[in-house]
């Protein structure tokens, strides 16, 4: 046997490993969803009508599939509270992801123009945070923000305003949390372009003739567009599908697609419905996605 | 820093702080450097430098690498604001100017070309910043890219370019504003060897066609030699010796430019006045060496004596000294320990009684071997006293 042929069957693997992990731990789930979302719901134990059972034989398939039927998909689009979760969900994560890029790109250019010793230090206290638990840290912002919480103590203190000011369950606290939790999955990708940028680019900029202004405008941000669009998908794709931080600091007037989820399968038991509702939203999130991918392809196409 | 500008010059500079009356300095200098502090922490990279260039003129800043040729230069681009000192631009001094408010543009030693731009936007985009109207900027560029010869390209992004071709695209583009100076900072290191032979001739041509002012920062002496007018040697943040390349190479001002520019030999020893109003040096190594040079040398108890390969003969006895050879005073015998053809001309090594090693290379002129001496034969070697320099040690 030659040392070549050793050698050729773990590198096939290592090239398959990802698909394989991706057809099991994806795929086939996904492939469970889609299959609950066809079918209806009863009260029973799991709550959905079985849609096939292999052990009739094939004319039950066959019935089966006659059966299937789309009308938990016709409910969703339908029905105003799922269409409402929706846009909530798309406005939440766009506005969002706006305050990050508008936070987080800033941090990500003083990050890339420090000096080299200072930049992993500053990369550390980025990532620092991680090393606590999630909900933790989301419980601590409820401590701030509570009714007796510290951001009220201190605004009374300083006598910036003169009662307690609602903060919990609103949309600003939600909002908060979400630009907190998210903000390194901004701010890391955007230093990732930024620090590998030729400083010499801006320098020749500067050179012909631009203003400090313009030399960002026309030669740093373009340049650092594949780290604008990784960074918001980061965060968008996860913020729309976000169910933690709307469910603890948000109000319950309105839910979001993640919350509406949750409810429909742990609440009301309706599993199709919520299987249904998570297939659209994977739909939905796949539009983005493939538009990054394209992106993407143009980049490598033009890197040539 | 605005204190010290505010400050009134104590004296106007004077003229006799320079030395060398060869040029006439009725109209002042298009750039004058006077004296330029710029530190590092604790290094200073730029050490009270003075130095003034002429309109027109072809410039190289030479020197090994941290010796602060490159912080000049871009001190002079407004990257580096100077901690001392004025840089004068037509009168002006544009010393804590900010880079785009200064006439002059600078061609970087990685080109630095903008990637997200096609050839066209990238030469045009320092005329865009000018406020120059559309039509002029499409006048302006074609002229650059038939300057650069780049015509067909100018749609292309720099990453579907050759290195010769990116590096014709940043020449475009540091010339199209039509800089009172232009900045070179290494503008040949990336090219391979057969490329940057030929654009150095295209950059001398273009810089005399155009009549600019070309500043060129290098580590490379033989790019130096080939196509500056003056070149200013650096070593330690400080001028060694601003000199034609002829002057550089023949008259070398100090020790340290007649090791950094070619290939020298040196013999130490003391001077004293020799009868023909030469000097002779007693050197340890070899003898007594005279030399061609007025006394006025002999200030300093310990010299060194400069002879360059190409002025050190061999032959197999030493020539007679005789009315036809009085030159050949200064005669060495040794013996040829290391002989390097290298196709034009062959450098010997050649190991004296004393034990010291000289170097010698002669020009091969003719085809056949007969001239040429091998390992192990004894020679004379000698030189006429006009071809020996005497510096200080």
């Amino acid at each position: 046997m030659s040392a070549r042929r050793i050698f050729a069957r773990p590198a096939r693997f290592a090239a398959i490993a990802p698909y394989l992990w991706m057809v099991l731990f994806f795929l086939v789930p996904f492939g469970f969803v889609l299959k609950i979302s066809l079918s209806q719901t009863v009260i029973a134990q799991p709550p959905y009508s079985p849609v096939f059972d292999l052990s009739e034989g094939f004319a039950a398939i066959r019935a089966a599939l006659a059966a299937l039927s789309l009308d938990n998909f016709r409910l969703l689009v339908s029905d105003d509270l799922y269409v409402l979760s929706y846009l909530r969900s798309l406005v939440v994560a766009a506005v969002s992801t706006s305050i990050l890029l508008v936070i987080g790109y800033p941090i990500a250019y003083g990050m890339a123009r420090l000096p080299r010793r200072w930049q992993s230090v500053a990369m550390v206290l980025v990532i620092v945070p991680f090393w606590t638990s999630f909900l933790i840290r989301i419980y601590a912002w409820i401590n701030i923000l509570q009714h007796d919480g510290l951001l009220n103590r201190i605004l009374l203190a300083l006598h910036l305003v003169s009662a307690p000011v609602v903060w919990l369950s609103t949309d600003s606290a939600m909002y908060l949390g979400i630009v907190y939790s998210y903000l390194p999955f901004m701010v890391l990708p955007l230093y990732a372009t930024l620090a590998k940028m030729e400083p010499a680019l801006e320098e020749a900029a500067s050179d012909l003739g631009a203003s400090p202004r313009l030399v960002f405008w026309l030669v740093t941000f373009p340049l650092s567009l594949p780290g604008v669009a990784a960074g918001i998908l980061l965060c968008f794709i996860p913020i729309v599908g976000e169910f933690v931080i709307p469910d603890l600091l948000a109000g319950s007037d309105s839910l979001m697609i993640g919350q509406t989820l949750w409810l429909e399968f742990f609440t009301n038991k309706d599993w199709p419905v919520a299987s249904a509702a998570a297939v659209l939203l994977l739909v939905l999130l796949l539009v983005p996605l493939l538009f990054y991918e394209r992106l993407q392809r143009r980049q490598l196409e033009g890197g040539r | 820093m605005a204190e010290q500008l505010s400050q009134p010059d104590p004296q106007p500079v004077a003229e006799s702080a320079t030395p060398e009356p060869v040029t006439v300095a009725a109209d002042p200098p298009l750039l004058r450097i006077d004296g330029v502090v710029k530190t590092f922490g604790a290094v200073r990279a730029v050490d009270r430098l003075s130095l003034d260039i002429g309109a027109g003129e072809f410039f190289a800043l030479l020197g090994p690498s941290g010796c602060g040729k490159t912080t000049l230069l871009r001190m002079l681009a407004g990257f580096e604001t100077p901690d001392q000192g004025r840089i004068l631009l037509d009168g002006k001094d544009i010393a804590q100017m900010l880079p785009h408010q200064r006439p002059v543009n600078m061609m970087f030693q990685n080109y630095a070309l903008f990637p997200h731009l096609s050839v066209r936007d990238n030469i045009a985009f320092g005329l865009k910043r000018a406020r120059m109207p559309g039509s002029e900027i499409a006048a302006r560029v074609a002229e650059m890219v038939a300057l650069v010869r780049l015509e067909g390209l100018e749609k292309r992004k720099p990453d579907q370019l050759s290195g010769g071709q990116r590096q014709r695209v940043a020449l475009a583009r540091s010339l199209a504003r039509r800089p009172r100076v232009l900045l070179l900072d290494e503008p040949l290191a990336a090219l391979d060897k057969k490329l940057r032979e030929s654009t150095q001739a295209e950059l001398m041509e273009l810089q005399r066609r155009l009549g600019m002012t070309f500043i060129v920062v290098t580590h490379d002496q033989d790019e130096a030699m080939t196509m500056a007018d003056h070149i200013g040697v650096m070593d330690q943040g400080r001028l060694e010796q601003v000199a034609t390349p002829r002057q550089l190479y023949e008259a070398p001002r100090s020790r340290w430019v007649a090791e950094f520019v070619g290939d020298v030999n040196l013999f130490e020893g003391e001077p004293r006045p020799d009868e023909a109003g030469r000097i002779a040096v007693a050197t340890r190594d070899a003898g007594t060496i005279f030399a061609a040079e007025p006394p006025d040398t002999l200030t300093k108890t310990k010299v060194c004596v400069a002879v360059r390969p190409e002025k050190v003969k061999l032959s197999r006895r030493g020539p007679a000294l005789d009315a036809g050879h009085a030159h050949a005073v200064n005669r060495l015998e040794g013996v040829v320990t290391e002989v390097s053809y290298l196709g034009g001309l062959t450098v010997y090594k050649v190991k004296l009684d004393s034990g010291a090693v000289l170097r010698s290379s002669m020009a091969n002129t003719a085809r056949l071997e007969t001239e040429a001496y091998s390992v192990a034969q004894r020679v004379v070697a000698w030189f006429a006293p006009d071809d020996c320099v005497v510096l200080e040690q």
